[in-house]
């Protein structure tokens, strides 16, 4: 039991050495751990980009997948392709206020957007342009909720999507990460013959026959407010603010170079 | 813009309330929640504590320990340096040094206040809803107003439960409880019912 | 004082003195990062290597702590552990540590281990103070342990994601029972296991603050 007092100097000898060794072993740690770790949250993000795809098996050669994914930066507004240095994070810039811009019309209440984005292309083994892959984020009941949506070739119809991070309520919001739902949106399209944004989520979907099946997407029974946010935040990126001037050009690209 | 942080102090009062939606600061919760004065009392101080420390840790954070934070020292060296693997360290410290100070600056100034809260000022240290508090702020990335808003209202809604606890507890002092759940165990029920009662708020928006 | 046997400073905060259930500390965690009997386990031990390190090193230390910054000291070399079971668990268990998100920083201001650090471990030799923070741990997760396979097997069906009990939306029979997932099932469970700790061990009852008095009068006829 510590009965007696300690003189000024032993006091500040003690603190001294505690911070000294504890700042050591945790620095040390941090620094030994710190490859690990970035080799971790980028593979988690390389393996929901290729599960939002639907390319994703269980011990694939990430390496060897990740050679045929381009990895895009495209302004906004513009859809223009431009080049960003590596360490580049959209979700990082949009706390910048030189890399993004509020919103006026703000339906995904995600309050600002960067100036620029990125976007990921996939390639099959022959070269072609295999998914487009887009980042997407919005809020939902409880939470932002960020994912992946991919397309199939045609920019329209989707090919997947996949949300990796969310604080929705389990069992009810939080079946957006349950492959069962995200099935639901597979060969749904984007856009009508306009060029409109029709893609809905909606309670009860659409009967099979109905000529908007293709455009609705079931909403969760029991969870109507983050049905309501994926729904606000599909349509938000999918549109003239988000990646549509984006998809827009992609589709320029893609028609030119077919010919 | 008034509504963004109005939002945010709403959101935190009771779609997110600290003690029924994420169970922080739950020990002094159930062991302080006899009386609604005390309660009250302990609530206040949270709160003040709070309204202080998440502004004070998020300077910290982005001037000291973020990535390339150390720009302004203009030492080269420093502005690659990433050091919030220190975060946990120094934000409960601040909040330890924080708490200390208080104390001594409402034993000098306002006796009454200091005598009436007693023990709660050096329990509210490791009381997890205090650093919780600092470190949801981390992982939300808010600014500096928007900590202001989420610690005031995160302390608020936390001195909201307790008192409400307080309240029920008090009510139930002639109930005829079973032996095993007298005390702590019927404590734990009522508090799931509030946490039950407060679910309702979800997806309030402003 | 008496020196106590290890095995009974190991055993003793299992059921007679469990943290949780008596001493009304560390009850935080033990809710939030039950939904899942992977976090669960994760964060059991994670508290299992801070309590024991922690008490172990202040042990050995305790002498030459000034008692005018024992409480920072401590404070110190708790987060400091607490720091690196984060950093390990991000390298190591990514998709979980994920999931814990803030819980295992909050691990620092669990009120057991600042309890047992002031209590046991500042007035004891190391090898005793090491059974105590092992004991209080296993008490602890022994708590967690109860709530959290309710948790997952009543919310959803399945035990560290193996499906146990088919739910009727992957076309099975179980209808999962949503408020265990929930916050206040936690409470629920909690109060639950109180209750019968407390049906076992009757010395831990509570005595109510009141008694109604018999009648001090006869009953009509």
């Amino acid at each position: 039991m510590p009965t007696y007092e300690h003189s000024g100097w032993h006091i500040l000898l003690v603190a001294f050495l505690v911070c000294l060794v504890c700042g050591v072993v945790v620095s040390a740690t941090a620094v030994a751990l710190r490859p690990m770790q970035q080799e971790n949250r980028l593979r988690f993000r390389q393996v929901n980009i290729l599960q939002a795809a639907d390319l994703y098996r269980p011990g694939m050669e990430m390496q060897a997948a990740f050679e045929r994914i381009e990895r895009r930066f495209v302004e906004l507004e513009t859809g223009k392709q431009v080049a960003m240095p590596p360490e580049y994070d959209p979700w990082r810039a949009v706390r910048d206020p030189e890399l993004s811009r509020p919103l006026e019309e703000d339906p995904a209440h995600i309050r600002r957007v960067p100036r620029v984005a990125e976007v990921w292309l996939i390639q099959d083994e022959a070269g072609r342009l295999q998914r487009v892959v887009l980042p997407v984020r919005g809020l939902g009941a409880w939470s932002i909720m960020s994912g992946f949506i991919a397309l199939e070739p045609d920019l329209n119809t989707i090919a997947g999507i996949r949300f990796y991070d969310h604080g929705e309520t389990p069992g009810l919001g939080g079946e957006i990460e349950k492959p069962r739902w995200q099935r639901n949106w597979v060969g749904k399209k984007l856009f009508d013959e306009s060029g409109a944004v029709a893609i809905e989520v909606v309670k009860g979907g659409a009967a099979r026959d109905d000529p908007a099946f293709v455009h609705r997407v079931d909403a969760i029974s029991g969870a109507s407010i983050t049905s309501r946010g994926v729904h606000n935040l599909v349509r938000f990126w999918v549109g003239e603010a988000g990646y549509g001037p984006c998809l827009a050009r992609l589709r320029e690209e893609y028609r030119n170079s077919a010919r | 813009m008034v509504e963004h942080y109005l939002s945010l102090v709403i959101r935190a009062v009771f779609v997110e309330n600290m003690a029924l939606a994420f169970f922080l600061g739950m020990c002094t919760f159930l062991a302080i929640s006899r009386r609604v004065d005390t309660a009250l009392k302990l609530g206040i101080a949270v709160m003040a504590v709070l309204t202080v420390t998440v502004p004070l840790n998020n300077l910290i954070l982005h001037n000291l320990l973020d990535e390339g934070a150390l720009a302004w020292t203009g030492i080269a060296q420093l502005q690659m340096l990433d050091l919030r693997f220190l975060g946990l360290l120094t934000y409960i410290g601040v909040i330890a040094a924080l708490t200390q100070i208080l104390e001594m600056i409402l034993d000098r100034y306002v006796p009454t206040l200091y005598n009436a809260l007693g023990i709660f000022l050096p329990l509210i240290t490791v009381n997890c809803a205090i650093l919780g508090a600092s470190l949801f702020m981390v992982e939300r990335h808010y600014d500096l107003a928007e900590s202001v808003a989420f610690g005031f209202g995160a302390g608020a809604g936390w001195a909201l439960a307790i008192a409400l606890l307080a309240g029920v507890r008090e009510k139930l002092k002639y109930s005829d409880v079973p032996d095993g759940l007298q005390g702590l165990g019927i404590t734990f029920i009522i508090v799931g019912l509030m946490s039950l009662g407060f679910m309702s708020f979800a997806g309030v928006q402003l | 004082m008496a020196m106590e046997k290890a095995g009974e400073v190991l055993f003793r905060p299992i059921f007679d003195n469990n943290p949780i259930a008596l001493q009304i500390l560390g009850i935080c965690s033990a809710l939030a990062v039950t939904i899942k009997l992977s976090t669960t386990l994760t964060i059991i031990a994670a508290v299992l290597f801070v309590l024991a390190s922690a008490n172990f090193m202040i042990s050995i230390i305790r002498n030459l702590i000034p008692s005018s910054i024992r409480m920072i000291v401590q404070i110190t070399i708790i987060a400091s552990l607490v720091i690196v079971v984060d950093q390990v668990l991000q390298a190591y268990t990514y998709e979980i540590s994920r999931d814990l998100s803030i819980f295992v920083g909050l691990i620092i201001t669990n009120c057991i281990i600042m309890g047992r650090a002031e209590a046991y471990a500042m007035h004891n030799p190391p090898l005793l103070a090491t059974m105590d923070g092992l004991g209080n741990a296993l008490g602890y997760g022994l708590v967690l342990l109860f709530v959290g396979v309710f948790r997952e097997l009543f919310g959803a069906g399945t035990l560290l994601g193996i499906t146990i009990l088919p739910p009727v939306s992957d076309g099975g029979w179980y209808y999962t029972n949503g408020m265990m997932m929930l916050p206040p099932g936690a409470f629920f469970l909690i109060g639950g296991f109180i209750w019968l700790l407390r049906a076992w061990k009757t010395a831990q009852v509570e005595e109510p603050l009141f008694r109604l008095a018999p009648n001090s009068r006869p009953e009509a006829d």
